[in-house]
């Protein structure tokens, strides 16, 4: 059995994870204070992947980061870098697909914090970034474990979005699930289904975990 | 001197209504700030301390103006640096006792004191949820203290303190008030409380 598709998938999940917390928290922090319409406008932009179909936003990044024209052509020309049908396209993709798993969570957590407790913090002359690092990201770290948990199994499992602007290239942007379909179209419904176990292997022990993790301290994921 | 006249609009049952405020507090004063539920108390120690926006209004520190609406002047929480005992006590859940005192000072012979003082020593180790109300609405106090402010803000800092306590603890902090200088508004719903703490009183009306 190639188990390529599966270090693939791993790699990519890992990746996105990783990119969606550096960059993910800091906006989740963003939105979390206050309202105005710009910040509704980029929320809503954030959760669109929720409810988009992923072929849709698949073929608008296929579009948008052709080489042939447009923003794909500038960076294809200045940086010499193509996103299309490439790994890198991959982690592009699962960052846009998988933005609201990471950023939701985190925000509603920060929401659901009293605003005493940043308060409390201020008056004791610290700055907003000593106050998020010390009080208010140990006091969420339940929904930092559900959001990170949920981006690295969402990675896992795409499907329509990656096979859009990665294709189906062997060692390159072939993950697990496309390598299940491809399986399931060559009749091989024995690799089909090792994949498949494996890849249900690793979200059950990852969704368990965080479960049992969050017992006493928070609400289920999918609360 | 603690020079203060602000104007702040508030959200009531029937509408919007302005807190005006126009008063001055004596260098090292106790004052007790009382009045009927709504009338703005907490909204009025928050405006002092930089946490909420007057719409309109000036306040002046031993000379430094904190807010001055008509000049742009509003000064950041973190640079008036009040002591302030909230209401719901807003203490970190993630933090002990003793992360509660190292995270607003480093002095620890300081934070010693404090612990002998809010009787909290042998509870150093405690995060908030395993205190009782009582002692935790002392953490509260003691966390405000130990910034050794130089204006101390307090909304109903004794309500969870049982009467012993509650005596014992005011007679101390009149001592440790006099020892950092510090002047101090109290809001208190209990007319009884301060008697013998306070040297000064301000009615906020609705």
């Amino acid at each position: 059995m190639d188990l390529s598709p599966i270090w693939l998938t791993l790699k990519l999940a890992a990746i996105t994870t990783l990119l969606l917390l550096l960059v993910g928290v800091p906006i989740a922090w963003w939105l979390s204070k206050g309202r105005s319409f710009f910040k509704t406008l980029i929320e809503a932009i954030i959760t669109m992947p929720l409810v988009l179909p992923p072929s849709v936003l698949g073929f608008y990044l296929l579009l948008a980061f052709s080489p042939q024209h447009g923003l794909g052509k500038w960076l294809q020309d200045s940086f010499d870098v193509q996103f299309v049908f490439s790994f890198k396209g991959l982690v592009l993709a699962s960052f846009i697909y998988s933005m609201p798993f990471m950023i939701g969570p985190i925000k509603s957590a920060l929401q659901q914090l009293p605003a005493s407790l940043t308060q409390a913090s201020y008056t004791l002359g610290k700055s907003p970034w000593q106050t998020f690092k010390s009080v208010l990201l140990p006091n969420i770290k339940p929904s930092l474990l559900t959001a990170i948990v949920l981006t690295f199994a969402h990675t896992l499992g795409e499907f329509g979005v990656v096979l859009m602007i990665g294709g189906n290239i062997p060692n390159v942007t072939r993950v697990a699930s496309i390598a299940v379909y491809d399986s399931v179209e060559r009749m091989d419904y024995a690799a089909a289904n090792n994949y498949s176990l494996i890849l249900f292997a690793i979200t059950f022990v990852m969704v368990i975990s965080v479960f049992i993790f969050n017992k006493y301290q928070a609400k289920s994921p999918l609360e | 001197m603690i020079a203060i006249a602000i104007e702040k609009s508030l959200k009531v049952y029937q509408g919007k209504r302005v807190l005006k405020i126009e008063h001055e507090f004596a260098q090292g004063s106790i004052t007790k700030i009382y009045g009927p539920s709504g009338a703005g108390k907490t909204t009025f120690l928050k405006v002092i301390a930089g946490l909420v926006n007057a719409e309109k209004g000036k306040i002046v520190v031993d000379g430094t103006t904190w807010l001055n609406t008509d000049t742009g002047i509003n000064i950041a929480p973190q640079k008036r640096v009040p002591g302030f005992v909230f209401q719901d006590y807003a203490l970190f859940p993630n933090m002990t006792v003793l992360e509660h005192l190292h995270y607003a000072t480093t002095d620890t012979t300081w934070i010693n004191s404090l612990l002998a003082l809010g009787k909290l020593e042998t509870l150093t180790d405690h995060k908030p949820i395993h205190l009782s109300g009582g002692q935790q609405q002392r953490l509260a106090i003691l966390r405000a203290l130990a910034i050794k402010p130089k204006l101390l803000l307090m909304d109903e800092p004794f309500s969870a303190l049982d009467p012993d306590m509650k005596a014992e603890l005011i007679n101390e902090l009149k001592v440790v008030f006099k020892e950092i200088g510090a002047t101090v508004l109290i809001v208190s719903h209990n007319p009884v409380e301060l008697e013998g703490l306070v040297n000064g009183e301000l009615y906020i009306s609705v």
